[in-house]
C-alpha cells in the first residue's frame, strides 16, 4: 500500500508498524471533514468574480459588522490581557485557600456551552438584571448595545490568556527577580522592568488567541448584542442572516474574509510562539 | 510602629500589592465567571424544583437531550480514533510535511463556528455541490442528524489529536520499538504499551471533546434547520425557549448543560492533579 501521493519508501524503513495505515486514515479524514468543505467555501464567492466578491464585502452593513467583530475582539483581548495577567500571577505566585477552585473555574468559558453563557450574560446585564440594574442609574447600558458584544468576548477570551500565561509564569526562574532585588530594584520595578518584558511574547500569544476566538464568536454574543444591523450586528450573525435569505455567495464572501483572518492569526501565532520560546 | 524583622523574600510581593492583585483577580473571576453560572441555577429554579422538573420532562426537551447525546456518541468516538491515528503517525514516525499536517489538524479551532457550519451547507445544501444529487436519492444531510454530526465533528476535530501528539512525542518510541523487536504484533504493541501510557491523556481529551460536542451551538445552528422536537440539540433548544420567553425552560435546559460543564471541569482538575505526569506537558501544573 502506498501512502497517498507521498514518495517515501514505506517498507522496511520503520521498526514500528502502522505508518501507512495511520497516515492514510489521518489524511483521508482531514481531507473529507476539513479540507474539501473549506475548499467549497473558498471558491464559492468567486462565482461572482473578483468584482462581485469585492462588492459583497464592501456593503456598509457588511463593513460595519466586520468592524464591530474585529474592533471589539481587539478591545476584549486587551482587557483580557490585563486581567488575565493579574489572575495568572495571583494563581501561580500566591497561596491561599480556594485557589484550586478558582483555578478550575477559569476554564468555565471553554466548558459552558456558548448559548448558555449568552442567555446568562444577557439576563445579567439586561436593564432589570443583577448587574444591569446597578448600571442603569449611571446611564450605562450594556445588554442590547455594542458593549454587550464586548462583555461576551471578554468572557469567552479570558481562559486563553490565563492558560497561556500560567505554565510560563511558573517556569521562569525566580533567579532573575532575586538578581534584580539584589541590585536594588524595588519589587514593583522588578515586575515592570524584568518580569513583564520576559512575559510579553507569551502575553501576546494569549491575547492573539483570545482575539481570534472573539472575532469568530457567535453563540454567546447574539443574545446580549441586540443585533441591530450596522450597530451591534457581528459578522458571524450576518453570515447566518444571509444564509437564511439564501444569499449563499454573500454569506460565503464574509466567511472567506473570516477564514482569511483565521489563517493570518494562525501564522501570527506560530511566529509569536517561536518568539516566546526563544525569549524563555 | 515597631520595625518588623521578619524575613521577606525578595521575590515576594509586598502585602499591599498582594492585596490589590488578589482582590482584582478574585473580583474579576466572581463578576465575570461565577455570577453568570449562579444566575443559570437561580433562574432555572425560579419556580421551584417543580417548575424545573416540568421543563425538563417536556417531550421536546427530552428529544433535544436525546439528539445531543446521539450526535456526541457518533462524533466523539470518530474523533478519538482519528486523534489516535494522527498522534501515532506524527509522534512515532518522521515524514516530510509533518509540521504542516499538525497545523492543518489545529485549523478547525481557529475557524468561526458559523463558518464551520457554513462549509457543510455549501457542500450538502440545495445550492451546494452535492445537494441536488442527494435530494434525488432522498438522502438528508442538512437539517437532519448527519449534518449535526458533521458540524460537531468539525468543531471538536483537534481535541484528541492535539492532546495526544505532544504526549506521545514526549514518550518517544523506545518502548514500542523494543516491543516490536521482541516480536509483538502492531496491535498488541499498541494495546499493551502505547494505550496504557496514554490512557489518562486520552481520557482527558475525550472529556473535553465530549463537553464541546454536547454544547456546540453556532456550527450546529447553521446546519440544523431548528426543527423543534426533531433537529434541535440542547443548546439550540435553549435558544428556542429563550426566544419564546420561556425563561424557566431555557434556564432549566441551561442548568443541565451548566452541570455538565461543572462536572467536566471537576474531572479535568482531578486528572490534572492526580495524573499530571501522564498528561501532555502543557496541562501539567
Amino acid at each position: 500500500m502506498s501512502a497517498i501521493g507521498l514518495k517515501i519508501p514505506l517498507r522496511s524503513r520503520h521498526v514500528l508498524p502502522g505508518f501507512s495505515l495511520s497516515l492514510g486514515f489521518t489524511l483521508f479524514y482531514l481531507t473529507g471533514i476539513v479540507l474539501i468543505p473549506l475548499l467549497a467555501l473558498v471558491i464559492r464567492p468567486f462565482e461572482l468574480g473578483w468584482g462581485g466578491f469585492w462588492a459583497a464585502i464592501t456593503t456598509p452593513r457588511v463593513l460595519a459588522s466586520l468592524r464591530l467583530s474585529f474592533g471589539m475582539a481587539l478591545f476584549a483581548a486587551v482587557i483580557d490581557a490585563v486581567f488575565g495577567f493579574v489572575i495568572a500571577w495571583v494563581l501561580v505566585r500566591y497561596r491561599f485557600p480556594g485557589r484550586g477552585v478558582l483555578d478550575a473555574i477559569i476554564d468555565l468559558p471553554f466548558a459552558l456551552p456558548t448559548a448558555v453563557a449568552g442567555i446568562a450574560l444577557s439576563t445579567l446585564y439586561a436593564p432589570n438584571g443583577w448587574l444591569g440594574a446597578l448600571l442603569v442609574p449611571y446611564g450605562i447600558r450594556i445588554a442590547y448595545t455594542p458593549w454587550g458584544v464586548l462583555v461576551a468576548m471578554v468572557f469567552i477570551g479570558l481562559p486563553f490568556i490565563v492558560r497561556t500565561m500560567e505554565p510560563v509564569m511558573s517556569e521562569i526562574g525566580q533567579e532573575v527577580e532575586e538578581a534584580a532585588a539584589t541590585l536594588g530594584a524595588t519589587r514593583v520595578q522588578t515586575i515592570f522592568r524584568v518580569v513583564l518584558p520576559m512575559l510579553t511574547p507569551t502575553l501576546l500569544t494569549g491575547a492573539a488567541m483570545a482575539f481570534a476566538r472573539g472575532v469568530g464568536e457567535y453563540g454567546s454574543i447574539i443574545f446580549i448584542a441586540g443585533n441591530i444591523p450596522g450597530v451591534s450586528e457581528i459578522a458571524p450573525l450576518l453570515i447566518v442572516t444571509k444564509l437564511e435569505q439564501f444569499d449563499y455567495a454573500g454569506a460565503s464572501a464574509i466567511g472567506v474574509v473570516m477564514l482569511g483572518a483565521s489563517f493570518v492569526m494562525l501564522l501570527a501565532l506560530n511566529g509569536l510562539q517561536g518568539w516566546a520560546a526563544k525569549r524563555r | 510602629m515597631s520595625k518588623s524583622h521578619a524575613f521577606v523574600r525578595p521575590t515576594d510581593d509586598p502585602l499591599w500589592l498582594k492585596a490589590l492583585l488578589g482582590a482584582t483577580a478574585i473580583g474579576f473571576i466572581v463578576l465575570l465567571l461565577l455570577l453568570p453560572l449562579a444566575l443559570v441555577f437561580q433562574e432555572a429554579l425560579a419556580q421551584g424544583l417543580g417548575g424545573f422538573w416540568k421543563a425538563i420532562i417536556d417531550p421536546d426537551t427530552l428529544e433535544s437531550v436525546w439528539l445531543s447525546l446521539a450526535a456526541a456518541a457518533i462524533a466523539v468516538p470518530l474523533n478519538t480514533v482519528f486523534g489516535i491515528a494522527a498522534a501515532w503517525c506524527v509522534a512515532k514516525f518522521d515524514f516530510p510535511g509533518k509540521a504542516f499536517l499538525v497545523t492543518l489538524i489545529d485549523l478547525p479551532f481557529s475557524v468561526s463556528p458559523v463558518v464551520s457550519g457554513l462549509i457543510y451547507v455549501l457542500v450538502f445544501g440545495m445550492q451546494g455541490w452535492l445537494g441536488k444529487s442527494l435530494a434525488a436519492h432522498d438522502v438528508h444531510v442538512l437539517f437532519a442528524l448527519p449534518g449535526i454530526v458533521l458540524a460537531t465533528i468539525f468543531v471538536t476535530f483537534p481535541f484528541v489529536a492535539r492532546e495526544l501528539i505532544p504526549l506521545m512525542q514526549d514518550q518517544g518510541r523506545d518502548e514500542e520499538e523494543a516491543a516490536a523487536t521482541l516480536g509483538a504484533s502492531g496491535l498488541s504493541t499498541f494495546l499493551r504499551i502505547t494505550l496504557p501510557n496514554i490512557k489518562w491523556g486520552l481520557l482527558y481529551s475525550v472529556l473535553l471533546c465530549n463537553a464541546r460536542a454536547l454544547g456546540e451551538f453556532g456550527a450546529v445552528s447553521v446546519v440544523s434547520g431548528h426543527i423543534r422536537g426533531e433537529t434541535n440539540t440542547m443548546p439550540l433548544h435553549v435558544e428556542l425557549l429563550y426566544n419564546n420567553y420561556d425563561y424557566v425552560g431555557a434556564f432549566a435546559v441551561s442548568a443541565l448543560l451548566a452541570m455538565l460543564a461543572v462536572v467536566t471541569l471537576a474531572l479535568k482538575s482531578l486528572l490534572e492533579w492526580r495524573y499530571a505526569d501522564e498528561l501532555a506537558a502543557v496541562h501539567r501544573r
